[in-house]
């Protein structure tokens, strides 16, 4: 069966550790028990400030350049994803639909590339 | 009349889209499916003119096509670089030709598949010309006005799409049906609105709206859309004069219209409203509104109070400002000028559209108010009005006041 990325973005920086945020992180649990036989993976992201952007220059074995920060810095923030192993899009977007983040901001869905062998 | 061969190329129009259909449900593969139909399709053209039509024209060429499908899949199974799960089964055999009803239900998927959500706009209005109406790239790219190879990438990229994000082929479940539906629909009748200036692209609309008609006859919404491009259509050759200027609704000649569409366009529409009487559909309502229209002897003969009547119920569906200012106009109509003007007045959120101020002026110049006129019809000619628009405000501007 496909899998799918839901892709989480936020419309702003979340601490998901933060007591603003014990509504949600609740919501996420519900959504967790609920759709537990599709979720094949997945995390919550910690803040973009903790990020670290890595390059490697000039090709394979060059220099490791790295920057403090998200790789891009936007408004709506990525801050986590779920694995979800559905039958089509129609399925992965009803299920897409319930993460809280699709109210509180928006969840992409992207298919995976399946993995052979 | 259509000559034998304008015959010839409509049955095999019709018909490819219902083989298209069936053997994009048993290939899962709508690129293979179309490149494999549209083989069979030309090889039909070239064939059926020597050989005669075969008796059942949709079965010559499902076999035809599954053929060629077939060759395709083969030969790309054996080329090195592909892996050994490209071969499909194709084992139905030649002679097992799916049931109408079944050959309905491919139609009806493929129909949701093209109009689906995660597609874009522009990709469903390729989709549904090339793959429902089944016109060609170079077709298609003429009608919407955009160059053959953007057309074709943008086909190239829908197509890969529902293959790789997995967008299914199925009818949506009943839930989810009035919200899919109401997309099917949308993209028929942007199709027909595109379409204003293009004869060729509003049949294809038309076409569409029919053939969702015949696998959904049971949905108001359907049939309302059905009647309202009906009605709308039944007036096209009225619409130009003999220069090919646009000519407003009151001034147009009735005798032009096709009252053939106009009865059909009718009963539908009247078929539409039944069907959804606890809550009126949209679209069967402004059908109604055509109706009234299209079924007047003139403008003043036309059944005012239902039109007014129609609006109301349309406005309290829609809640659109735009519907408002068509329900003032039908006022002014039933109850006078000044209860127009006063209607026009309580319309909020189209002050910065031009119409709005100048249905506002017409109605102060029929109240005799004639320096309010002038001022409102200056201010929708300072509002960017489109060409046909502005005509009409300048001559407005320049008649002599009769009042």
């Amino acid at each position: 069966m496909p899998q799918y990325a839901a892709i989480i973005y936020s419309a702003a920086d979340v601490d998901w550790t933060g007591p603003e945020q014990g509504a949600v992180m609740a919501d996420y649990g519900a959504f967790g028990q609920a759709a537990a036989a599709v979720i094949r993976g997945g995390a919550a992201l910690r803040e973009t400030a903790t990020a670290t952007t890595v390059r490697v220059t000039g090709g394979k074995g060059g220099d490791v350049v790295v920057s403090d920060g998200p790789y891009a810095e936007t408004k709506d923030v990525l801050s986590g994803f779920f694995l979800l192993e559905c039958a089509d899009l129609d399925e992965a977007i009803a299920w897409a639909a319930q993460i809280p983040s699709a109210w509180h901001g928006a969840v992409e869905v992207r298919p995976v590339l399946p993995m052979t062998g | 009349m259509t000559s034998p061969s304008q015959e010839l190329a409509e049955v095999v129009r019709t018909e490819r889209r219902r083989v298209l259909a069936t053997l994009v449900r048993t290939l899962g593969d709508l690129a293979l499916a179309e490149d494999a139909v549209q083989d069979a399709a030309v090889a039909a053209l070239l064939t059926w003119p020597r050989d005669g039509v075969p008796d059942d024209p949709r079965a010559w060429l499902t076999t035809t096509a599954r053929r060629k499908a077939l060759d395709v899949v083969r030969r790309e199974a054996r080329r090195p670089d592909k892996e050994a799960g490209a071969v499909r089964d194709l084992t139905p055999p030649a002679d097992d030709l799916p049931e109408p009803s079944v050959v309905d239900d491919d139609l009806l998927r493929l129909v949701f598949t093209c109009c689906h959500p995660a597609l874009s706009t522009e990709a469903h209005v390729a989709l549904a010309l090339r793959t429902l109406c089944g016109l060609d790239t170079t077709q298609i790219a003429r009608l919407l006005l955009v160059p053959e190879p953007t057309l074709a990438k943008r086909l190239v990229r829908a197509r890969r799409k529902i293959a790789t994000a997995g967008i299914p082929y199925r009818v949506p479940r009943a839930a989810e049906l009035p919200e899919r539906l109401a997309g099917v629909l949308a993209v028929v009748y942007l199709l027909y609105t595109e379409g204003l200036e293009q004869d060729e692209l509003r049949a294809e609309s038309l076409r569409l709206a029919r053939l969702l008609h015949g696998l959904m006859p049971d949905e108001a919404p359907v049939q309302g859309l059905l009647a309202l491009l009906l009605l709308t259509e039944a007036r096209a050759a009225g619409r130009r004069d003999g220069t090919g200027a646009l000519v407003e609704l009151p001034d147009q000649d009735r005798a032009r219209w096709d009252h053939a569409l106009v009865a059909e366009g009718a009963a539908l529409a009247l078929g539409a409203l039944r069907r959804s009487a606890d809550a009126p559909d949209p679209y069967a309502l402004q059908a109604a509104i055509a109706g009234c229209h299209a079924t007047a002897a003139t403008w003043e003969a036309t059944d005012w109070p239902s039109v007014v009547a129609l609006y109301d119920a349309l406005l309290a569906r829609t809640g659109s400002p735009v519907v408002a200012l068509n329900r003032a106009v039908a006022v002014a109509e039933r109850d006078g000028a000044a209860a127009g003007l006063a209607a026009v007045d309580a319309v909020t959120g189209l002050d910065g559209v031009p119409v709005l101020h100048a249905v506002r002026g017409r109605l102060l110049r029929r109240l005799g108010d004639e320096p309010a006129a002038r001022a409102s019809l200056e201010r929708a000619l300072a509002l960017q009005p489109s060409d046909g628009e502005r005509r009409q405000l300048e001559r407005l501007l320049a008649a002599p006041v009769t009042a």
